[in-house]
């Protein structure tokens, strides 16, 4: 598929490009595709770039001279075909207690949606999850394939204390609060999993164009989990995304 | 090494940022004003990666146990040496035992503390600036031990002939490019965005700055975009939102525009009740 970008300059060091404003697969692919290509071809320099469902910001280390340049050299990167740059990615199991004692907003959840609580963890764990990108705390997902069963608008007052690991609901996505802070969404869970890890570079293993399921475990799961997390035992071992 | 006999109102150590890791979600942070901060590192020939002390409206109290040379930037907050008055933007040598000692800002509210070759602290993903959770603590406290290295020789007065630029401390019109979502507001907002005075609200610190009044406007929420330091966002609700540079990497509100990074420096010397406008560059 072809796609029109929207190139433009965004501050002194940075371009913006931006793709049609739909969440999508194959929008994703496409931008993942071009950013390894651009990280390709910037490794001497140093550059930065991050993403979101429909955009790129490159941000330079140094004031942009000519932007028409840099416009025109972006533009014959992104036609270029580069098959080599297939973006590989992983599956990832997210082990859940699912239960009223961290997943504080279950029982209201259930109520309002006229959903079982069992209903509601057999659609959060039922679907694959895909990995779309890292914005709002370190280490937050952007997930999309939220089941539309379990969309729900974000509270009106938000919580000022979610626990790091809680996996909740806002809107039409679901997340995990990688770390204590304030949130609007509704807690149904808890997972003992850490997302992020700023003593390890990369900080975050889970990457955009990754794959999440989540798993429900008992409570004497989640313990044993925080356990050997404290121990530094446990890891995380994806699969490769077939 | 050097004691914190008082901290201040909001004392940290900042450098140019975390730059590589907002991929993954962690702020840039690095000092707010960072035209005044790499003049206090120029000075002392130190890399523009030393890290330094950012403080804010109310300056500490540093008790130094080694010799040293410093150099302070940025606003005013009365700084005296062992009770003695000195000044900013110039080489000072310390002496063990010696007593730097801050107080109210004026003439802008952010000041920067220099010291040669930088201080030496906990280094998170590349980067020195304190930002919790990334770093242990987010700012410096009471009776904190900060590490310098001991100085190995006199400095030589570097950049003696470049001048420090007090428009920092003073502007109050801010440079800004449209930003990605400029073009949707009709005439008559980006008028009124762009002629009337603004008032800094309470609501300022690191990580945003909020504006006053409200700016009634029809724009919708977007998909959660990238943003940047510097990035104004205008919410539903009509909040003028500034982002600074502990700001989160990406957000969902109109980017209406995009303050210049000599903009941000001057709105980062400036707090509640300030005045200012915005002025569209070409």
């Amino acid at each position: 598929m072809e796609y029109r970008l929207r190139y433009s300059q965004y501050n002194e060091r940075s371009i913006l490009i931006e793709w049609p404003a739909i969440i999508d697969e194959d929008i994703l692919k496409n931008i993942l595709n071009f950013k390894k290509k651009v990280l390709k071809i910037y490794t001497k320099q140093k550059v930065e770039v991050i993403h979101t469902y429909t955009s790129i910001l490159i941000i330079y280390s140094f004031t942009i001279e000519n932007v028409n340049d840099k416009f025109f050299e972006l533009k014959r990167l992104f036609e270029s075909q580069d098959k080599d740059l297939e973006v590989e990615s992983w599956v990832w199991e997210i082990p859940v207690y699912y239960n009223d004692e961290f997943g504080i907003d279950l029982d209201n959840f259930s109520k309002a949606k006229k959903l079982s609580k069992d209903d509601i963890i057999n659609h959060h764990t039922s679907a694959i999850y895909t990995v779309f990108f890292i914005g709002f705390l370190p280490g937050f997902l952007y997930l999309g394939g939220l089941n539309s069963k379990l969309h729900f608008d974000r509270k009106t007052r938000p919580n000022l204390d979610v626990k790091k690991g809680s996996v909740a609901i806002g809107g039409q996505q679901t997340g995990i609060y990688p770390q204590d802070s304030p949130g609007g969404w509704h807690v149904i869970g808890k997972t003992p999993v850490e997302l992020f890890n700023a003593s390890l570079n990369p900080p975050c293993k889970i990457r955009p164009g990754d794959k999440v399921k989540f798993v429900s475990i008992d409570k004497a799961t989640y313990l044993d989990i925080e356990s050997q997390i404290a121990k530094s035992s446990f890891q995380l071992k994806p699969i490769p995304n077939a | 090494m050097l004691r914190v006999l008082k901290s201040g109102f909001y004392t940290t150590i900042q450098d140019v940022g975390r730059f590589g890791f907002r991929a993954f979600g962690v702020p840039v942070s690095g000092a707010m004003d960072s035209y005044s901060s790499q003049f206090a590192n120029a000075l002392l020939g130190n890399s523009k990666s030393s890290a330094l002390i950012e403080m804010i409206m109310v300056g500490g109290i540093f008790q130094f146990m080694k010799p040293t040379m410093i150099a302070i930037s940025g606003a005013d907050m009365n700084a005296k040496l062992n009770n003695e008055p000195i000044e900013h933007n110039r080489i000072i040598s310390i002496n063990a035992e010696d007593i730097l000692s801050f107080g109210n800002a004026s003439k802008g509210v952010r000041s920067y503390l220099a010291i040669k070759d930088g201080l030496m602290s906990e280094r998170v993903l590349n980067s020195q600036s304190q930002y919790k959770p990334i770093t242990t603590n987010g700012k410096i406290y009471k009776n904190d031990i900060l590490n310098y290295k001991a100085l190995a020789q006199e400095p030589q007065q570097l950049n003696a002939s470049v001048k420090y630029d007090a428009s920092v401390l003073f502007n109050n019109v801010l440079d800004a490019y449209k930003g990605p979502e400029f073009n949707k507001l009709t005439e008559f907002h980006r008028h009124h965005l762009l002629s009337r005075e603004l008032k800094i609200s309470k609501l300022n610190n690191r990580m945003a700055y909020q504006l006053e009044p409200l700016i009634a406007n029809d724009l919708r929420s977007i998909l959660t975009a990238p943003v940047l330091p510097g990035t104004v966002q205008l919410t539903p609700s009509g909040n003028l939102i500034v982002l600074m540079r502990d700001c989160q990497t990406t957000g969902g509100y109109p980017r209406v525009l995009q303050l210049t990074e000599k903009a941000i420096n001057c709105l980062s010397q400036k707090t509640t009740g300030n005045i200012l406008k915005i002025r569209l560059k070409d």
